[in-house]
């Protein structure tokens, strides 16, 4: 019986078969360990020398300094974030692309504390945080009550999906009033529906003393991200998190509201962490781009490095599989082969099954990132000897698909 | 809204005309009825004819048991109905409105009191349980409600009796006024201390029995609310957990608590058949117990009546209810 458990496990390969014993075992291991790491966030009296820290930059709102994110699944250790530094300095937008599942989301949900608990918890690194103080936190270790003052006052949150994000069973000025009246303490009821209606007005919202009244499902999806943003606001927050803003949106309403993000932004003086993996959204909107792939960084520089030289084959690939109008192609260019099990990594580079331009010295350990400018770095094995290999050139790539489309003509 | 109300009102009486025809027809295919049930014993020993027991039975209009007989029984009985005249039960000797309003009253307070701790109980324990998912706590409140659940009323009933009343002797057995002890005249706080001590113990069976429902129920919704979309976004607020919980995810899960709990209003009235038998409680629930076992179908059509008109306006109030807590919901 032994013998033949041993061998319908080798023959599928795959060690996300487990038996009942061994998941048992991984269930229990997993609950010690978040259990630990629950009792440590959720201590009340916690001296704050404890997460004190200091800016590397004090330019930066935001520091992510190896950040490790791990979800304690019964089937393994899932590592979401594994490893991700990248700034965020004060006033600009930084736009972070990846696949879906590459741990985006998490690392904004990780600044927030907001990962699912208990199974997904901070495991390593930090995360700095400039305060409006003057003063510099640690959120991988600030302790859960403490986070409440920051957490929609000083960096607040746009989700992805308007239809449900608002709670059905309260009109729409109930849930913006509750930001102000539990940031700013003293504020009466009036004040905060004053400062309500001008965010709604903010946003771009005609009738806002109507829409004030409403409930949510009375208003359509556009309207409920707006009010989304609005609440977002409504404290004069210094960062933004907005994951995916306008996915579940149709692209006019996509365009208006990547517009007023982008006025935001100079109306107030914050930054802006956006979520995408639309890579137009990008090129329109930030001002760093941060690659992700399966939890890692592999590219990070300014739009225009990213956008004209892009170094690592999996941001290529991106780009290639991004449709353009001034084009022709038969079929739209996509990256094959499919993200490795997030249990169980391999050591390479996990872009190496995938990577076209993949060679010998692909087997190695992870490539570490690189640095090819002040802000442009990237992970890969190709430029270790020579720094200055293009592998992708828009201006070439661009003309070559001009004299495809003159030959079809 | 009062043209909603109207129109299911309308409805309402089709639906009970259909299921009086069903009662009736029922009660009247039963195979002993009322006369033969108490003439059996006569008739064994010779004190009464086959004539004697035919005529009886013209005369409490039993005699036709064909299918146009029954419809022409329930015919005048509906006649009856209209006039406001339920008939006269067989068993008890008294019209059968009168019965049911001496008798009701009894059941109501005992299933309200149940009714009422039962969720007083049961929500907090969900809401906790659901809150500390697959903690220690989560698990053995689960396990105590799934043996409540599961435990027949009568066996824990006997269980209990046996318990407390005959081991312990802390509660009188069955009843509902102790017979040893005489009160004085206007000794009220004395009468219904004795009333109250008497109904501990179908109270507890009662509460045992019916938590471990609501409590699961509440558990399931407020996980599924906790999981969603705006419990996120509430949190990235900066509420604090308690808010959290108690008014974003409980103002939602309270939508299917109260229609659910609505739906329990016919059992307030209703009585419970089973539990006041055991602990012989003259309730209306025991009346309908023994109506039915000895077929006295005017008071079995009376009682069931009475039951399906409280059921309909259960739904009726659990759909207004709706409105009041759900914002998405409109009536039309």
């Amino acid at each position: 019986m032994a013998l033949f458990k041993k061998k319908k496990i080798q023959s599928i390969g795959d060690s996300q078969y487990l038996t009942l014993r061994e998941e048992r075992k991984i269930a229990k291991e997993n609950a010690k360990i978040t259990k630990a790491y629950e009792k440590r966030k959720n201590r009340t009296k916690v001296p704050e020398s404890e997460y004190l820290t200091e800016m590397r930059d004090p330019k930066n709102v935001v520091e992510f300094d190896n950040l490790h994110t791990y979800f304690y699944t019964d089937v393994g250790v899932s590592k979401a974030v594994n490893g991700v530094s990248f700034d965020i300095p004060e006033g600009s937008i930084v736009g972070v692309v990846g696949e879906s599942g590459c741990g985006k989301s998490v690392t904004s949900l990780s600044l927030m504390q907001l990962v699912q608990a208990p199974q997904g918890q901070i495991v390593e690194g930090q995360i700095r945080y400039k305060a409006t103080n003057g003063k510099c936190y640690d959120i991988a270790k600030m302790p859960r009550n403490e986070m409440l003052h920051i957490r929609g006052k000083e960096i607040s949150m746009i989700f992805q999906e308007p239809m449900t994000s608002l709670n059905p069973v309260f009109t729409i000025g109930a849930q913006l009033d509750e930001v102000v009246l539990l940031h700013e303490p003293g504020t009466t009821k009036e004040q905060a529906k004053a400062r309500s209606l001008e965010m709604l007005k903010l946003v771009g919202i005609a009738m806002c003393e109507k829409v004030y009244d409403s409930y949510p499902h009375e208003l359509s999806g556009g309207m409920r991200q707006r009010v989304m943003i609005a609440m977002s606001l409504s404290c004069n927050p210094r960062l933004i998190i907005a994951d995916e803003p306008t996915t579940a949106l149709d692209v006019t309403i996509q365009a208006q509201i990547l517009d007023l993000l982008r006025d935001l932004r100079h109306k107030i003086q914050g930054s802006i962490m956006l979520i995408t993996h639309d890579l137009g959204v990008i090129a329109e909107m930030a001002d760093y781009v941060v690659v992700m792939y399966a939890g890692r960084i592999v590219e990070k520089g300014t739009v225009r490095e990213i956008f004209h030289t892009p170094k690592h084959p999996y941001t290529i690939g991106l780009m290639k599989s991004k449709p353009s109008v001034n084009k022709l192609v038969e079929r739209l260019y996509s990256i094959p082969g499919q993200v490795p099990n997030p249990i169980n990594m391999p050591k390479h580079c996990y872009y190496k099954n995938r990577c076209e331009m993949c060679q010998e010295c692909c087997e190695g350990d992870f490539p570490e990132l690189m640095q090819f400018s002040e802000t442009h770095f990237a992970a890969c094995h190709l430029y270790r000897d020579n720094k200055d290999l293009v592998i992708y050139d828009s201006l070439t790539t661009g003309a070559e698909s001009e004299k495809a489309e003159v030959a079809h003509e | 809204m009062v043209k909603y109300v109207l129109k299911r009102l309308g409805l309402a009486v089709i639906i009970l005309l259909g299921v009086s025809i069903l009662i009736y027809m029922l009660a009247m295919l039963m195979p002993a009825d009322y006369i033969d049930r108490q003439t059996a014993a006569a008739l064994q020993n010779g004190s009464m004819t086959q004539e004697d027991v035919q005529h009886l039975k013209e005369l409490y209009g039993l005699a036709d048991k064909s299918f146009t007989g029954i419809i022409k029984s329930y015919a005048s009985w509906l006649g009856n109905v209209a006039k406001g005249d339920f008939g006269f039960s067989f068993l008890y000797g008294a019209p059968v409105t009168e019965v049911i309003g001496q008798y009701m009253w009894i059941s109501f307070i005992l299933a309200f009191l149940s009714y009422f701790l039962e969720i007083i109980i049961a929500i907090p324990l969900g809401i906790k349980s659901a809150v500390k998912q697959y903690g220690v706590y989560d698990y053995s409140v689960t396990v105590l409600a799934m043996m409540g659940i599961s435990l027949p009323s009568f066996f824990l009933s006997a269980l209990m009796m046996n318990v407390f009343s005959i081991k312990l002797g802390w509660f009188p057995l069955q009843g509902l006024t102790s017979a040893t002890i005489i009160f004085e005249e206007g000794d009220w706080l004395g009468i219904f201390l004795d009333k109250a001590w008497h109904l501990v113990l179908p109270l507890t069976v009662c509460i045992l029995l019916g938590v471990g429902g609501t409590m699961r129920y509440t558990r399931t919704n407020m996980l599924e609310v906790l999981n969603s979309d705006y419990i996120r976004t509430a949190r990235a607020k900066g509420l604090s957990e308690h808010t959290v919980v108690y008014k974003h995810a409980f103002r939602n899960t309270l939508i299917p608590i109260v229609t659910t709990v609505a739906g329990m209003i016919p059992g307030l009235f209703g009585g419970m058949m089973i539990l006041e038998s055991v602990f012989s409680i003259p309730g209306i629930g025991m009346m309908a117990y023994r109506a039915t076992t000895q077929g006295d179908i005017p008071f079995i059509m009376g009682y069931n009546m009475f039951l399906s008109v409280l059921s309909v306006l259960g739904i009726l109030i659990s759909d207004l209810l709706y409105v009041v807590v759900d914002p998405r919901v409109k009536l039309k």
